[in-house]
């Protein structure tokens, strides 16, 4: 067993693990964060996408023992209480979702672009989203909600 | 996934005991190929050591003329590297355009050395540019390092510390990559220094390579015509799903004259 403490969402959680276990199972199952999707389980997809330390990592390629230490935000951290964060609320103006399922996964790749790219071009977001795959195949409006979202934030929305 | 020990040692030493005195044991950088293997049971190390915690690994550093990158660099900062867009520009697009930004906050340059993927796109930079791998025990050239399929010069125990890019002239990358993995179906990585030509392949045998025939030639004249009529044997090349041997030799000749041209554009810019 391996001990670890992860600060997740601003609260420090420490458990006893099992070294194998994946940061995104350490997240959903002892944590109960379902938030955080697992699609492809093969780090294409991009659903389990979560911060760490900042930076945007595939949560089922990753041991949660290589998360000890580190800060790591999930989708449920990222709004105000019951206030969206600016970049949630794009999504569901501009109807960036149909069934929802690479939702999380797509604010959290969002989240880390505008954190580098304050203005970030359609064709920067396209890129960016090159490992965020949306079956239901709405990529018009996730790329819209993600410039209005990227706009909002730098208004300090 | 397997259970398997984890280990966090905090220097080079102790990572090296600790795979020395493991009955089957692992390093772990970024784990980018080795976590996908485990959960497929492809591996099952008795121990992994992860060598996330040893300090001075990772950065990008100028070091006369060449540059050198610590073996825990993360692709996404050697792609956002100021030294290296200023030094070898073409090194820093082409790890920023490898997977996806995911990916590149974990993946890394050691573990990509050592993993040794035939269609990676990290050797063949090595290999034309004359690269020197550094490791625990020595500096291996990267002439010398890339073996076989996911095979390396990397004796059980020894760890890569940094890799040393010696600044060319003028350097391109061109790839063809398979649509939805992005791997290199053929990708070709050539680079000038005064006379001195090399030219490596990825993608299209078990292991990178370099053609000597076009880099005599492209040593003559640099120019894509140089090369133009040198035919690419495709007897040796790998067949799959993606691409039969023969139009891997055509990929290997077209792709290696647009990187030559690309060079000429570059210098005019």
């Amino acid at each position: 067993m391996a001990h670890v403490t992860i600060r997740v969402n601003g609260k420090e959680e420490t458990r006893e693990i099992k070294p194998r276990t994946l940061l995104v199972e350490f997240l959903r199952e002892r944590l109960g964060l379902t938030g955080t999707h697992v699609g492809c389980d093969t780090t294409q997809c991009g659903c389990c996408v979560v911060l760490v330390d900042g930076r945007s990592v595939n949560s089922c390629t990753m041991l949660a023992v290589q998360a000890n230490g580190t800060s790591v935000t999930t989708i449920e951290g990222v709004a105000d209480g019951d206030k969206l964060h600016p970049m949630q609320a794009a999504f569901r103006e501009h109807h960036a979702l149909q069934c929802g399922f690479c939702t999380p996964g797509m604010v959290m790749s969002a989240l880390e672009l505008v954190q580098r790219n304050k203005n970030p071009t359609e064709a920067d977001i396209r890129y960016w989203l090159l490992g965020n795959m949306c079956r239901c195949t709405g990529y018009q409006n996730i790329v819209e909600a993600i410039q209005a979202g990227a706009a909002a934030m730098a208004q300090g929305q | 996934m397997y259970d398997f020990n984890y280990h966090e040692p905090k220097t080079l030493a102790e990572a090296a005991a600790a795979l020395r005195t493991s009955r089957d044991g692992s390093f772990i950088a970024g784990g980018m190929s080795l976590i996908p293997a485990l959960k497929q049971r492809r591996a099952k190390p008795s121990d992994l050591i992860d060598l996330r915690l040893i300090e001075g690994l990772s950065g990008v550093r100028r070091e006369g003329s060449a540059v050198v990158i610590g073996a825990m660099t993360r692709h996404a900062d050697v792609a956002d590297s100021a030294l290296l867009r200023a030094t070898i520009p073409e090194l820093g697009r082409l790890v920023g355009e490898m997977a996806d930004p995911s990916v590149r906050n974990r993946a890394t340059l050691g573990g990509s050395v050592a993993h040794g993927d035939p269609a990676a796109d990290y050797p063949p930079a090595l290999l034309a540019l004359g690269a020197t791998i550094i490791t625990t025990d020595r500096t291996i050239a990267a002439a010398d390092f890339f073996t076989g399929a996911f095979t390396t010069a990397l004796r059980r125990g020894e760890i890569i510390t940094a890799v040393s890019f010696p600044i060319p002239q003028t350097a391109a990358y061109l790839k063809f990559s398979n649509t939805a993995s992005r791997y290199a179906i053929v990708g070709v990585f050539v680079a000038k220094s005064g006379g001195d030509v090399r030219l490596a392949v990825t993608g299209a045998k078990a292991c990178v390579f370099r053609l000597k025939e076009m880099e005599d030639a492209l040593a003559k004249a640099f120019i894509p015509e140089a090369i133009e009529s040198i035919a690419v044997t495709p007897s040796a090349l790998n067949a799959d799903i993606h691409a039969t041997p023969e139009y891997r030799a055509h990929l290997i000749s077209v792709m290696a004259r647009r990187a030559v041209a690309a060079t000429a554009a570059k210098r005019q810019n």
